[in-house]
């Protein structure tokens, strides 16, 4: 941390024996604030049951997500069917707990690649003075007015098949929806990074780090960068949810995934043409993708509250 | 101000450039062309098809297609559609309208809804009228559009069958029986896209009126024996929507992504709807033209976000 060697003389009195038994570490003080923001605990809860129900939900309910029962088509919920069944008499339940797992995996696998290149580029952008600083935000700004649902169709429409050979069908349609919607999501990470770094590398602890011989590397990775992660935390909380609803919207537009992978939003694509007899078919996945896409942005809203020191609650 | 508006048309070419190059490149790198089905009909010999490729130029490096289809598209020519059979433009022309339609209304639905209710909220932070508008602006955001929209065509299609669930674009009835029967049909896209919007923009609103209502202007307005009314709306309202025209150009790219969706829910005959078809079918110039299209709308609205901004704030000088 910032070291034992005090700046001025005048400090002295701050860090005496009165002042440590308030002091708490910043990660213990961030979850006090955070505490005090009841929906955002509430929304906790609510992401920490949905996530543990996709992770062990297969061996508390394990009934094949394939397995065709023509017997029991479009049932409404039931004991042996708890979320009912589908056109063919596949059970809801289980492919719901099967397309959650690939749905928040592709929120938090396209948010660590939106928040990685964001970073990078704000940082550049946010180091460098002159052209390159220029360029970048040209890039960014470029990125910006793109029409990003139309080129995610297209790009997953068409290298489709090609990733499907080389990684396999789950696998290549995952990594593709993954570094696209990442590709499509840094720039407001990157614009976030980039003032940061601005307004923190005219600071003295930066200056001072530069007079201790701290290379330009070390500088923004060890020097401003912790300081600077805060926003990007919560920014990066809501790629995870602005994530699942790209996904979900791909899938639901029969665009994302193929249909022996039911995601959320592919289940209720095939449930769209069965509103009037199977309600329930749709109501289930949707609800999920809403509350989980709410709990999310929830979080983020307290850890908004909770990583700034400035803000007074 | 006419200087100034070169200027930016002027910046906004090489961005229009730019998108047009990435979206071209990515159509060509693509595999598959509006000829591969050609390849399973056994009644199209190998030749044929290499001559019809050759004559629609698909041969060519990309570079050179990519002048070719700048060039054409400059003069007027956006290329024919293979699955239509019917000139790009004249097709773009048809579907145009109805999007711009149903966008704009819902545009205009949701700042009706969020303008009072986020400058009220403002005024009063933290009571209760401001923690349920929170609230439910979270909500509002969170819910995606194809959810909304199968919800309302459950509710209002399937259970009360107040309104029809498929958009019509010729519809058959005349005078205020067509004005009626459009407004019925319509009124369930914009609802959808409206309220999403609305959400979204409420926060906006909240925290930008936020900002203004502690300075200094407004105490002395308060002093000078101005009524709260005339505060809230001339001072504070005014200078507060500055922030916010930026923030609805910068939404753009989410309300035409907003708008493929609803059209896809409820089948309505736009732009949107047309790139899905286009894209199912293979259908190249017509998903280059609509996704350029779609840039330049983008790109369209942010130069008015600029102007706006202008008009609305003095202090920007446009030299």
């Amino acid at each position: 941390m910032a070291g034992s060697t005090l700046a001025s003389p005048s400090a002295e009195p701050v860090s005496g024996p009165a002042q440590t038994s308030a002091a708490t570490s910043p990660g213990r003080e961030t979850w006090k604030r955070f505490r005090r923001h009841k929906l955002a605990m509430a929304s906790s809860l609510v992401l920490a049951t949905l996530i543990l129900g996709v992770v062990i939900g297969p061996w508390l309910w394990p009934v094949a997500i394939n397995e065709i029962d023509f017997s029991a088509q479009l049932q409404t919920p039931s004991w042996s069917h708890p979320f009912g069944t589908d056109d063919l008499g596949q059970d809801l339940l289980a492919r719901m707990i099967y397309g959650g797992r690939i749905s928040l995996a592709v929120g938090l696998a396209a948010m660590f690649v939106a928040t990685f290149f964001g970073i990078v580029i704000g940082a550049i952008a946010g180091m460098s003075r002159g052209y390159v600083d220029n360029f970048l935000m040209w890039v960014t700004d470029l990125f910006l007015s793109l029409p990003q649902l139309p080129l995610l169709l297209l790009v997953i429409y068409f290298f489709r098949e090609q990733l499907k050979a080389m990684f396999g069908v789950e696998g290549g349609v995952f990594v593709l929806i993954v570094v696209v919607i990442g590709g499509l999501k840094w720039m407001p990470v990157a614009r976030l990074v980039r003032a940061q770094f601005m307004s923190l590398r005219e600071k003295e602890f930066v200056e001072a780090a530069k007079a201790h011989g701290a290379t330009k590397l070390r500088q923004m990775v060890h020097h401003i960068l912790p300081n600077a992660i805060g926003p990007v935390i919560v920014a990066a909380t809501i790629e995870v949810s602005s994530a699942i609803i790209a996904e979900s919207t791909l899938s639901f537009l029969g665009l994302g995934f193929p249909p022996d992978i039911p995601t959320w939003g592919r289940l209720l694509f095939d449930a769209k043409d069965h509103l009037d007899s199977a309600p329930h078919w749709a109501l289930f996945p949707g609800a999920a993708i809403f509350l989980t896409v709410l709990s999310i942005n929830f979080i983020g809203d307290g850890l908004r509250d909770a990583l700034d020191p400035r803000r007074v609650i | 101000m006419g200087a100034y508006l070169l200027r930016r048309l002027l910046i906004a070419l090489p961005s229009l450039l730019g998108i047009s190059l990435i979206l071209f490149t990515v159509l060509a790198m693509a595999p598959g062309d509006p000829f591969s089905e050609m390849a399973t009909n056994p009644n199209v010999p190998p030749e044929v098809r290499e001559a019809l490729r050759a004559s629609f130029g698909l041969n060519d490096p990309i570079m050179v297609r990519y002048l070719r289809w700048l060039s054409n598209m400059v003069q007027g020519d956006w290329g024919f559609s293979f699955a239509s059979r019917i000139n790009v433009d004249r097709l773009i022309l048809q579907r145009v309208p109805t999007t711009l339609f149903v966008v704009g209304s819902s545009q205009i639905l949701a700042l009706c809804i969020a303008l009072p209710v986020g400058i009220y909220a403002a005024t009063r932070p933290y009571s209760i009228f401001d923690q349920v508008a929170n609230t439910l602006a979270f909500v509002g955001f969170s819910l995606p559009t194809f959810f909304t929209g199968l919800l309302l065509i459950l509710i209002f299609s399937v259970w009360l069958d107040w309104f029809p669930f498929v958009y019509r674009s010729d519809l058959a009835a005349t005078g205020w029986r067509w004005y009626w029967e459009m407004f019925r049909q319509a009124i369930m896209p914009i609802t959808v896209l409206g309220l999403f919007q609305a959400a979204s923009y409420t926060r906006y609103v909240r925290s930008a009126v936020l900002d203004v209502i502690r300075l200094d202007y407004v105490t002395t307005a308060r002093a000078k024996g101005l009524g709260e009314k005339t505060v809230t709306l001339r001072h504070i309202t005014r200078n507060a929507l500055i922030p916010v025209v930026t923030l609805v150009a910068l939404q753009m790219p989410a309300v035409f992504g907003g708008a493929i969706v609803t059209e896809q829910i409820f089948r309505i005959p736009g732009i949107g709807s047309l790139l899905i078809d286009a894209i199912l079918a293979n259908d190249t110039p017509v998903i280059m033209a609509v996704t350029f299209v779609f840039a330049c709308l983008v790109v369209l609205f942010n130069l008015i976000a600029d102007i706006l901004y202008g008009w609305l704030d003095p202090r920007i000088s446009f030299s």
